[in-house]
């Protein structure tokens, strides 16, 4: 767990309250609208799939909608978490990580 | 026609082009796939996140924002465009479902996207770029987990590096594949915009301040770790981007941030089949544009770092040029209006020209660079294609990208060949002994960016199918 306190952090700023969603069934918080893959990162959730072909491990690379790395399962559709806002009660399902 | 004139990009080039085409009376529609505009490089923090931000970014990014929101230009942000066809005919897809633009021109202001030149372990999640780090600094006000080594080449760099360590980040090392005489053999062109310049030496002295190594012609060799990075290894480097012999430094790291300069995302021109072609100092493969951003396809227009990589500065200049174009194109300025609004872009890009070409050439894809990716390294991330599969296909006959991707599935997979394409094509290119003419580009289909089907197909179930009476018999 050592990896979860000095991961991705947020600087100091105004943030709305924390909103409760799930990832793979664990309950999680963030900031209601912070950029789900940001809010993934800062809660430890760096290996956010496997690749397709060799399985191996991936997470959000490019941040900006381009490299479809952070596609992950938001409400059972197929979405890329560094475009879509964290919303209370959203279900988050990673795709294919152990 | 829904409008006379669609803006795909609200960044400095689109957004520009949007207020000077409706400022000349022009129905404009301005289209982003973000929540507000800024592009890139302006990027508005996410809508809850108040933080104080003193600099020029945020500054000429609400600036923008400010004037297109006071503008008569029709905005739609967080809308994917997918589908350009026709002339011209836009699908977006977006909170309301799919939306359907039509004008007689369009200006594609698309920008860049991040090159990154492969590595061992380039894949392990807390690997990100460069520009992404920019992205966490000011639009999700967020840091790379500590201690972070920053790599590649170019201005962002030095920004990134001043970034984390002024949000409290630690930096382990700035990694740059430039020498120090690189960078003084450009100050003369950066000091024709002092104030960039000073924003820069700020950086540095920050960086120094802060006891972080900056390690001149050096990259980075591998990256390890199981399910996430761990460890950097970096090495040293010629002034071509190849690694040489010398001492090898491994770093234990929270997060590695690099990227290798920016390629034009010049999508739409290649969907329209435009006349292209490929200069190595604009990024790789553009659009070739009349002074006022005309391609070859009448009505279509382009404008920005999708054009040539020049910067924020020069976008904003000729995303004007082509929104006047286009209003004089279309019958809503006379050409001595034209003629005087567009003289004194004209004067700003000749006077910006020294510092952006500068500032490219840092960024541009070094001539040996991808001699140092090993055989097994994957270059497309999407197919995990290796190096060595791309040079098996060369063998096998592929001597130009497409038949690449047909013969490895390279470039195939969700990020339609963003990521991998302009280092696929220097391999190919360097396999073949060709020019990075003759091995081409991707051919460029709908969608130009994938789309959830559910998005597409909207909310019904089968009774909302229309079946048609059967024939009486």
């Amino acid at each position: 767990m050592d990896d979860r306190n000095k991961g991705f952090q947020r600087l100091p700023a105004g943030r709305p309250g924390s909103v409760s969603f799930t990832v793979d069934g664990q309950p999680a918080s963030a900031a209601a609208g912070e950029p789900l893959a940001s809010a993934l990162a800062i809660l430890g959730y760096l290996q956010l799939r496997v690749s397709p072909r060799d399985g191996t491990p991936r997470g959000a690379f490019c941040f900006m909608g381009v490299c479809q790395e952070c596609a992950v399962h938001v409400d059972g559709v197929l979405r890329q978490a560094c475009l879509t806002p964290v919303t209370a009660g959203m279900v988050v399902e990673l795709r294919g990580v152990p | 026609m829904s409008h006379d004139l669609i803006v795909l990009g609200a960044g400095p080039a689109g957004a520009n082009a949007a207020l000077a085409a409706a400022g000349a009376g022009l129905r404009v529609v301005v289209i982003d796939e973000q929540p507000a505009a800024g592009g890139q490089v302006w990027r508005a923090p996410w809508a809850g996140l108040v933080r104080d931000d003193a600099s020029p970014e945020r500054r000429d990014g609400d600036a923008l924002r400010a004037a297109l929101a006071k503008s008569s230009a029709e905005v739609r942000f967080g809308r994917r465009v997918w589908s350009v066809g026709g002339a011209f005919r836009v699908d977006a897809i977006g909170p309301d479902g799919n939306e359907v633009f039509e004008a007689p021109r369009l200006i594609a202001a698309t920008g860049a996207h991040e090159r990154v030149v492969p590595f061992p372990g380039w894949t392990l999640p807390g690997v990100i770029g460069l520009a992404a780090a920019t992205v966490l600094l000011k639009s999700h006000g967020v840091v790379p987990a500590s201690p972070v080594i920053v790599a590649g080449c170019g201005p962002l760099l030095a920004a990134v590096a001043a970034g984390i360590i002024k949000a409290g980040g630690r930096v382990a090392a700035v990694v740059d594949l430039a020498g120090p005489d690189e960078w003084l053999r450009a100050s003369p062109k950066l000091l024709t915009r002092p104030a960039l310049m000073a924003q820069g030496l700020g950086w540095v002295a920050r960086i120094a301040g802060a006891g972080v190594p900056i390690l001149f012609r050096h990259g980075v060799r591998e990256a390890e770790g199981e399910g996430r990075l761990r460890t950097v290894v970096v090495g040293p480097v010629d002034a071509t981007g190849a690694p040489t012999d010398g001492r090898q430094t491994r770093y234990a790291v929270g997060s590695l941030v690099i990227g290798h300069g920016l390629v034009p995302g010049a999508e739409v021109p290649r969907l329209f089949r435009a006349a292209m072609r490929y200069d190595r100092t604009l990024g790789g493969h553009v659009p070739v544009l009349d002074a006022d951003g005309r391609t070859s396809v009448p009505g279509l227009y382009a404008a920005g770092d999708g054009t040539g990589i020049r910067g924020a500065a020069v976008a904003v200049e000729t995303g004007r040029l082509a929104g006047l174009a286009a209003a004089h194109d279309g019958g809503g300025l006379g050409p001595e209006r034209f003629a005087a609004l567009a003289a004194p872009c004209r004067a700003a890009l000749a006077h910006l020209q020294a510092f952006s070409v500068a500032m490219a050439a840092m960024m541009a894809l070094r001539p040996h660079h991808v001699a140092g990716i090993t055989a097994d390294t994957v270059i497309c991330r999407c197919e995990d294609v290796t190096r060595a599969e791309i040079e098996a296909a060369a063998d096998a006959g592929a001597t130009e990208v497409n038949q690449l991707k047909h013969f490895t599935r390279c470039g195939m997979g969700p990020c339609q060949g963003r990521m991998c394409g302009d280092v696929a094509a220097e391999v190919l290119a360097g396999k073949t002994g060709a020019t990075r003419e003759s091995v081409g580009q991707w051919t460029a289909r709908p969608p130009l960016r994938p789309v959830p089907m559910a998005d597409l197909m909207g909310r019904f179930d089968y009774a909302d199918i229309p079946i048609p009476r059967p024939a009486p018999l």
